[in-house]
């Protein structure tokens, strides 16, 4: 019984690695996930990632702050104390328009990015689950789930024949504990 | 794909030869991860001296008023709202690359994108100490805010274009603040991967867990392009709201309707003349010529042109207007500004801004380094007296001749504004060497298709329209970092 947890193949190139991810797809071999230095564009369609939903929680939260300093301002100058400015009309809708949209984009930035943050398990101190230390630097990181995925040497001849410059058969999931 | 082929006729946006992706880290971590040299020491020095002074002439005025300011019953407003302007407007040019050039896909925005952000933070944050200071009982700094208090509760009025301003500046800052360390996640993740000890433990912390999986890589491009979406309208509106500071006053020389739109372009004209006085320095200082190129700054100088243009355009329109309107206080605010006792700021405003810019329509000052640093520094002292001119000038005629004065600063006041300009320039050199100054994964996203080295291949490779090819090597010969002799060989 082998200990490896983790077979990663690691590509210089993103393209070779998109040719990796087809060349092992074609064989079956399930990909655990890819870690990469820059976004690649349409590796998500390759690995049948769906869309995010961000844009929804964004809208969501943008209807919230632009409803919530709305109903605000109506109430602090139009119920709770109006006050007579010049005879002009304390429910004065178009004065309360840029403030409505700065908590529109201001709610629209901080929930939205609050939702990325807490989807994607991203906050100040935890530790960071790092497969392969280059993959933030300058390599394109294949991981496959060892467990269940065998012959172990098929799969390093694939990732080798797809152009990988290095295989690496992890005993841990992370290196990055100490 | 990560490597379409770009079209030949552009012009290479990462030059040099054999740059891999890491080279590209190592390049752009240089500076954070080896010991400053003596230009950033001696910088340094100079810009923490001046926020040693700044923190003292704001304690003054905190400690003594803002009597200790040289304002008088006329001119009730005059270096701190021109310094606030000033600092906010030069501010809105790292949003406008972060933002809108995002929005229209222009790459060429990856490798300014992070130094120029940061530069908007700092630009906002020396704005906002303005608006403390000023407001003389800095400790009542929280009644802008909506909140409930004990007289009755006495509500903040959202009529008043200076509450959208408390408003506008904060959300401005915050959204911008988000946006940039959002962007810096993946960089900080690079540091902290390279990095030993307890260099690593910080850099872990502030990388918040960064691992660069196909998932995160999508929420955050997501991410960025709303927040890139909403970034726009929201620079945008920030200087329509300062612009209606004054344009909804009954000021003769400030109640212009054409005031938002031309805040909004003297602001990005004012903040690409400072992106470029940071750049051209930087890029030099910290050996990055090869990301910084000679395209970039020649495309920021055309940005400069075109805004400064615009900016012009809205001078005339303003002189227009007075003539026009047929209200001689209206034309007589607009004629002292030639022919009353500020006659030299009005020059100085519409000689830097206006004529000087238009050098720019030649090509060499636009490829020039010495000369487009020295036009970005009049640009930033010209949009200074345009702030000033409006300002001070159309306050220093009272319509009560008998209140007529003159403006004179006090050792505060000059404090106040050089100290800021040393506590912007501190911040942004620590910024350096802390942080990347460069968005190390977006070069590297436009690194297979929109280097040098991947035009070379493209022509080695053969098959191209030589007049396309004599095109492209034609644009190269600007290039500061591009060895010109290489394509001399390579004849097709």
């Amino acid at each position: 019984m082998s200990s490896t947890k983790y077979i990663l193949g690691l590509f210089d190139d993103p393209d070779e690695m998109m040719h990796g991810i087809d060349i092992l797809q074609k064989n079956s071999v399930p990909i655990y996930d890819v870690f990469t230095p820059m976004p690649i564009h349409g590796i998500e369609r390759k690995l049948g990632i769906k869309d995010s939903r961000l844009g929804y929680a964004a809208f969501m939260f943008g209807c919230l702050g632009g409803t919530t300093i709305f109903a605000m301002a109506s109430y602090m100058l139009a119920i709770d104390w109006p006050i007579n400015i010049g005879g002009k009309p304390a429910f004065s809708v178009p004065d309360f328009i840029p403030i409505t949209f700065e908590w529109t984009v201001l709610f629209t930035a901080f929930g939205m990015v609050a939702t990325f943050f807490y989807a994607t398990h991203l906050f100040p101190g935890r530790t960071p689950r790092v497969m392969d230390l280059r993959a933030t630097d300058d390599r394109f990181v294949i991981a496959i789930d060892a467990k269940g995925n065998t012959p172990h040497e098929d799969i390093t001849n694939l990732l080798k024949q797809a152009g990988a410059v290095e295989v690496k058969h992890n005993d841990r999931k992370y290196v990055s504990y100490e | 794909m990560a490597s379409h082929s770009e079209s030949i006729i552009r012009e290479p946006l990462v030059t040099g030869k054999d740059i891999t992706y890491a080279k590209i880290t190592n390049d752009i971590l240089r500076p954070v991860e080896k010991m400053p040299g003596r230009a950033w020491w001696i910088g340094f020095t100079v810009a923490s001296l001046g926020a040693c002074l700044w923190v003292f002439a704001v304690s003054w005025t905190f400690w003594y008023g803002i009597g200790e300011w040289g304002l008088n019953k006329t001119i009730g407003w005059a270096w701190d709202i021109t310094g606030f302007v000033w600092w906010v407007g030069i501010g809105h040019a790292g949003t406008l690359i972060s933002a809108i050039l995002l929005l229209f896909r222009q790459n060429w925005r990856n490798s300014i994108n992070r130094s120029a952000e940061a530069m908007t933070i700092f630009a906002v944050i020396c704005a906002a100490t303005y608006v403390v200071s000023h407001m003389g009982r800095p400790w009542l700094a929280y009644w802008p805010l909506p909140l409930p208090n004990q007289f009755g509760s006495l509500w903040v009025n959202f009529n008043s274009p200076l509450v959208w301003d408390v408003f506008a500046i904060s959300t401005y800052f915050s959204v911008s603040l988000v946006f940039w360390y959002t962007g810096l996640l993946p960089d900080l993740a690079s540091i902290r991967d390279r990095a030993t000890g307890i260099r690593r433990k910080i850099y872990s912390v502030c990388s918040f867990g960064w691992t660069g999986s196909v998932k995160t890589w999508q929420r955050f491009e997501t991410v960025c392009l709303i927040l890139a979406g909403i970034s726009t309208p929201l620079v945008l509106s920030v200087h329509t709201i300062v612009s209606m500071d004054f344009a909804t006053s009954l000021e003769p020389g400030w109640h212009t309707t054409i005031f938002p739109p031309y805040f909004v372009a003297g602001a990005i004209f004012s903040g690409f003349a400072m992106v470029q006085t940071l750049l051209l320095v930087a890029r030099k200082v910290l050996g990055l010529e090869n990301y910084i190129t000679m395209f970039h700054v020649e495309a920021m100088n055309k940005i400069i042109l075109l805004t400064g243009s615009i900016v012009g355009v809205a001078y005339l329109t303003e002189f227009f207007i007075a003539y026009y309107s047929g209200s001689e206080y209206e034309q007589y605010v607009f004629l002292n500004r030639f022919i009353g006792p500020y006659w030299w700021a009005g020059c100085m405003m519409y000689g830097c801004n206006v004529l000087m810019t238009q050098l720019m329509w030649f090509k060499k000052i636009r490829t020039n380094v010495a000369a487009s640093w020295a036009l970005s520094i009049v640009v930033n002292i010209g949009m200074w007296f345009e702030r000033f001119v409006i300002i001070v000038v159309s306050l220093h005629r009272d319509f009560l001749p008998s209140s007529w004065a003159m403006f004179y600063p006090t050792w505060v006041d000059m404090s106040v504004f050089i100290g800021s300009i040393g506590l912007f320039f501190t911040m942004f050199l620590l910024f350096i060497r802390v942080f990347p100054s460069i968005a190390i994964a977006e070069v590297k996203l436009i690194l297979k298709s929109s280097s040098e080295q991947a035009k070379k291949k493209l022509m080695e490779h053969g098959g191209l329209d030589p007049e396309q090819v004599e095109h492209y090597k034609e644009s190269l010969t600007v290039f500061d970092s591009v060895e010109i002799a290489d394509y001399k060989t390579t004849k097709q």
